[in-house]
Formats: structure tokens, sequence, C-alpha cells
């Protein structure tokens, strides 16, 4: 499903199973255009930095220290380049750290291409794509415990009941078209909730979620 | 707070309920008439959400009222031997009791399921108020030295007659009792079977729709999966082969179908479990996402139960490949979502008797208080909603 009159997105593949990278690239067909991939993390990096592309797609774990090391040796050097992480386990502390770290959305691998095409085009607009499963962990560390003691701004360590909401609908399985439809919203409105989520998220001070961010020395 | 007659009146005349219930203390006070009428209305007054009241409902309960009749002939003779024994304040509060204890079998056979509740819980620990706390040997020996004490009693009372003349009547008394157990003896029995195998009858169903359950669950299941798979012989085997140490583990010992193992102890893990199952037999993907994690308790267990229906369901019907699983674990219920984009149906123009859907997920659910809502349409995929409370029902 290429979309006329959108420019084809830059992309770059990180990700250590061949057969994968070459299944990826046969569902996202002539959609986008794939700049380069590469199978571990120092070369990634390398990869990346000279290239530039638009969206990378970041398998989690990844010899080499995994996607967090990309994360790290990119985003401080070329902040404009945006990754959307996925994996197949789903320890959400892994999930966690790499969206604190600077990826703008995770997914699982078993989403299907047309998904997958609309997951990159989403993170190359600067906009969040979350799966249900991301959704999941996210109401999870935002459920319970209490807040932070040291929480400079409020704002930043609740979600708001409207994203509460959404993050609801799309843990359920419904697609951000679906979840607009059911909330009687804009599908652009429900970007931007899920955009102030992912927000939240890498920002909060949260005890749950700097926890997992110190376990992973990220802080 | 008692039979809810203030509230009614209140949502009646739209009267505050606060000064309806003190109009009523105070009237209550001043001249007591107000208990009788509290006490009428609450009879005759049908509660929310019932067609009829408490006293309609009375009148056509045969049962209750040959129970009541019944108990005549036991007051008469009672009445003889306690007229022989020359214990006149029995006589005098004898009879009153005795409407007083009719009414009140009527009443309780006949109230609503929640006023029942009420009733059992705060009315009767009140009677029995004092005896709460103490051992069940302190309970016996007071009642063996009250025996006692009225046995001493009625022994002096025969005394201070002249023997003779005192045990003539007792004497017609044993009589008249045996006449009427001669008479009356066999129809009392009848009564106390039919009260039995009504229960045994409500036994039985229970039962019965418990059974169907399980066995919708897994062998019909099973068969529509052999007749969709006709074509591939290994794997009908394999059906065969799983379902019959299935039935075999439940008919020998005693392990239901389909349901969830004795060691799983979280919800989290139950629904693991339920995802690795229904992908291995079904050849679908379920994804799963939870959000909080706590006890699997019965009621929990019987939503999984149900909800691995919902979840076979769309493997079987929906076409789509994939089905989402979404439970989270709130302060008093767990809400569950089990969602497939297939090809969806109308829930209305399911027939009543299909087994899936009545007696595996809403009946399964409704008896431990729990809800379901199905969302589908033709063409729009379907979506089942359970909300289950956490821990048991207070009973």
């Amino acid at each position: 499903m290429s979309q006329p009159g959108v420019r084809r997105p830059r992309i770059f593949l990180v990700e250590d199973h061949a057969v994968f990278r070459a299944g990826v690239k046969a569902e996202l067909g002539d959609a986008v255009e794939v700049i380069g991939e590469a199978d571990e993390a120092a070369a990634a990096v390398e990869l990346i930095n000279e290239r530039q592309p638009e969206v990378v797609l970041l398998d989690v774990h990844l010899p080499g220290g995994g996607g967090l090391a990309v994360l790290q040796g990119v985003l401080p050097l070329h902040p404009d380049v945006r990754f959307l992480a996925l994996s197949v386990s789903d320890a959400p502390e892994d999930v966690i750290a790499v969206i604190r770290a600077g990826a703008r959305g995770y997914i699982t691998k078993t989403i299907s291409g047309d998904e997958l095409l609309q997951a990159v085009y989403r993170v190359g607009a600067g906009d969040a794509v979350f799966s249900p499963r991301l959704a999941g962990f996210v109401l999870d560390s935002f459920s319970q415990g209490p807040t932070p003691v040291t929480g400079l701004d409020p704002e930043l360590d609740q979600l708001s009941p409207r994203e509460r909401e959404v993050l609801r609908l799309i843990a359920r399985g419904y697609t951000y078209k679906e979840v607009g439809r059911d909330l009687t919203i804009s599908t652009k409105t429900v970007e931007s909730h899920v955009s102030s989520v992912l927000r939240k998220l890498q920002l909060s001070t949260r005890h749950e979620l700097a926890r997992w961010a110190t376990d992973r020395r990220l802080v | 707070m008692l039979g809810g007659v203030c509230g009614g009146i209140s949502e009646a005349t739209g009267i505050d309920v606060m000064l309806v219930r003190i109009g009523f203390v105070l009237l209550t006070v001043s001249s007591g008439v107000m208990m009788l009428v509290y006490a009428l209305a609450w009879l005759i007054v049908p509660a929310q959400g019932e067609a009829s009241n408490i006293f309609s409902r009375a009148l056509s309960d045969r049962r209750g009222i040959r129970l009541v009749v019944a108990m005549i002939p036991a007051m008469v003779v009672l009445q003889v031997v306690v007229s022989a024994l020359h214990v006149g304040f029995v006589g005098f509060i004898g009879w009153p009791t005795f409407v007083a204890v009719g009414v009140g079998v009527l009443i309780w056979r006949n109230a609503a399921e929640a006023e029942k509740v009420w009733m059992r819980d705060d009315l009767v620990p009140l009677l029995g108020a004092g005896t709460r706390g103490q051992a069940r040997w302190v309970l016996a020996v007071r009642v063996a030295v009250g025996v006692a004490v009225g046995l001493g009693g009625v022994y002096f009372l025969l005394n201070g007659h002249t023997t003779a003349t005192a045990l003539r009547p007792v004497g017609g008394a044993v009589l008249v009792l045996a006449a009427l157990v001669l008479i009356f003896g066999p129809w009392w029995l009848s009564l106390v079977r039919d009260l039995m195998s009504e229960r045994q009858a409500r036994a039985r169903a229970e039962e019965r729709a418990q059974m169907a359950a399980h066995v919708h669950d897994s062998v019909l299941q099973t068969l529509a999966l052999i007749q969709r798979s006709a074509d591939d012989p290994q794997h009908v085997v394999r059906l065969a082969r799983a379902q019959e140490r299935e039935l075999r583990a439940w008919l020998f010992e005693g392990q239901p179908p389909g349901s969830l193992g004795g060691d799983v102890a979280m919800l989290a893990e139950g629904v693991g479990l339920l995802q690795r199952q229904v992908e291995a037999d079904h050849g679908i993907t379920v994804q799963v996402v939870m959000v909080g994690d706590c006890e699997l308790t019965a009621p929990l267990r019987a939503l999984l139960d149900a909800a691995r229906e919902a979840t076979v369901n769309a493997a079987k019907w929906s076409g789509a490949p994939q089905a989402s699983l979404y439970a989270e674990v709130e302060s008093e219920n767990v809400m569950l979502f089990v969602r497939d984009r297939g090809q969806g149906f109308d829930p209305d123009l399911v027939p009543d008797d299909r087994q899936g859907i009545a007696q595996s997920i809403k009946a399964r659910v409704a008896r431990f208080g729990g809800t379901v809502a199905i969302r589908s349409a033709p063409g729009h995929g379907a979506e089942v909603e359970f909300s289950m409370p956490r821990g048991e029902l207070v009973r």
C-alpha cells in the first residue's frame, strides 16, 4: 500500500536474523527505500551515522550491547534519526528502556506488513507508535505505586483519563482509527495523545520507570 | 434499611429518603402503629425489579401453605398435652406463636433473594445474640440442663396432683397423639419427601448444566476440529488422542477437561497457559496483554474457562489469523476482553440453545456474579467483554 504523493521514506534495518531482514524487506516492498542494514550494534552505529536514514527499524535484542547501544551511539550526534523498536520477546524493562533511550515506538514482530508500513510512516512523521504490548506495559507502570516525591512536574508522572482510555483500547487490539471511532475523536487526536504518553514515558521520574532505567544504566 | 420501604416511598414522591426515614421513626416512637404499616407495606409493595409482591406470592405458594396447614395437627397435639398437664400459660401463648411462625415461614419462602440474605445474615444472628463465639459444647450443656430442669418441673407438677387422676388425661393424650400420627403420618411423610425431591431436582439440573458445559468445551470442540481437518489424517489422530487423554482424566481422575490444573496460582500464569493451549490446538495467534496480576480465585478460574471458550470461538468461526486478549486487574474486578478482526456475526441471531455462548460463556461467568457483553456485527469482527469480581462472593 504505497501512498501516492508521499515520498518513500529512507529506512535502515538493524536486526541479527538475516531471514527476518529479508522478510521485512519483502513485506515493505517498494513502499520504502532500504538504504542499509546491519546485524550488530557497532556496525549499525557507524553506518547509521554515515547514511542518516529517516527511520531505523531496531531489534531490541542485538549482539554487542543490544538496541540500547545503537540508540546511545546515534541520537547524541543525529537527534533527527527516528527509531522504531521491534522484538519478539517482551520483557517490559527492555522495552521501556529502549523507549526511554529515545525510540519513538515499539511493535512486535508478529505485526502484519500493512501495519508495519503504517508504523514506519507514523514514526517518520514524528508520531509515536504503540503496540498493544507497550500500551499494556505503560498502563501497568503508571497504574500502581506512589508517584515519586522528587517529581518536579506532577503532570509528567500521571496519565490523564483520556490518555488512559486511548491506551486501554490500543491494549485491547484497536488500531488508531478504531480507537478514534470508539471515542469519537479524530485519528490525529489519538496520535497526539499517544505522543504525549511517549513524552511522559521518556521524561517521567516515576519510581517504576526510574528503577528500570537505573537497572539499565540509563540515568 | 430494613425492607427498603422508605427508599421506595422517596422514589415515588421525590422526597429525600432521609426525611422519609426520620418521619417513620418519629411516628413509630409516638404511636407504634407505623411499625405495622411498615411491615404491611413491605409485604404488599413489590420490590424494585419484581412484578409481584411477597403477599400475592405467598397466596399462590401451595407448598408453603400445605406446610403450614400440616403444622396444625402437631399444634393440636401440643395443646392437648399441655392442657392435660395444666400448664396454662403455654396454651395462652401457643396459638399466637403458631400463627407468627406460620406467617414467618410463608414470608421466608416468598421473599426476594436479596431479602432472604438480609433475614439470614442480620435477623437470625439477632435472635441468637449472646451465643456467638461460644463453643458448641457449651450450647449442648445449656440445652441439656434446660431439658433436665423442664422435666423436673413437669415431675413436680404431676406430683402436685393426685397421681392417678393426673395420669389419666396423659394417657388419653397419648392415645390422641397415636391416632393423629396414624391419620396424618403418611401425609407428613409425603410433604417431607416432596421437599427433598425438590432440592434433589435442583442439584441435578445444576450438575447437568456443568456437565453440558464441560462436554461442549472438550468433546464437541474436538469433533468440530476433526471435521474441519478431515483431509489431514495425522492431525485427526493427534486430536483424537489428546481428547481421549482428557476424557479419561475427567472420568477417572475427576479433572475437568479444558480447565486449568490446580498448580496454577496466579492470573497471569493462567492467561499464559490459555494462550499456549489455544495457539497449539487451534492454530491461531493469541496476542496477550496483561495489566497487573492477582491470585487465581475460583471466580477467576471460571473467568479464564469462559475466556478460553471465547478465544476458541474466535479461532473457529472468525477466520482471522489472530485474536487479542486483554486483561486488567482492578481493585475489585478483573476486566477481560477477547477481540478478533474476523467476519463477525449478529449476536441477536445466535439461537439460545447454542451451548457455546449460553452455557460455556454466559452461565459460567454468571454463576460467580460476573457479566459478559458481546459486541459484533457481520464484517466488523467481534469483541467479548468480561467483568468478574476478584474474590469469592460473600455469602
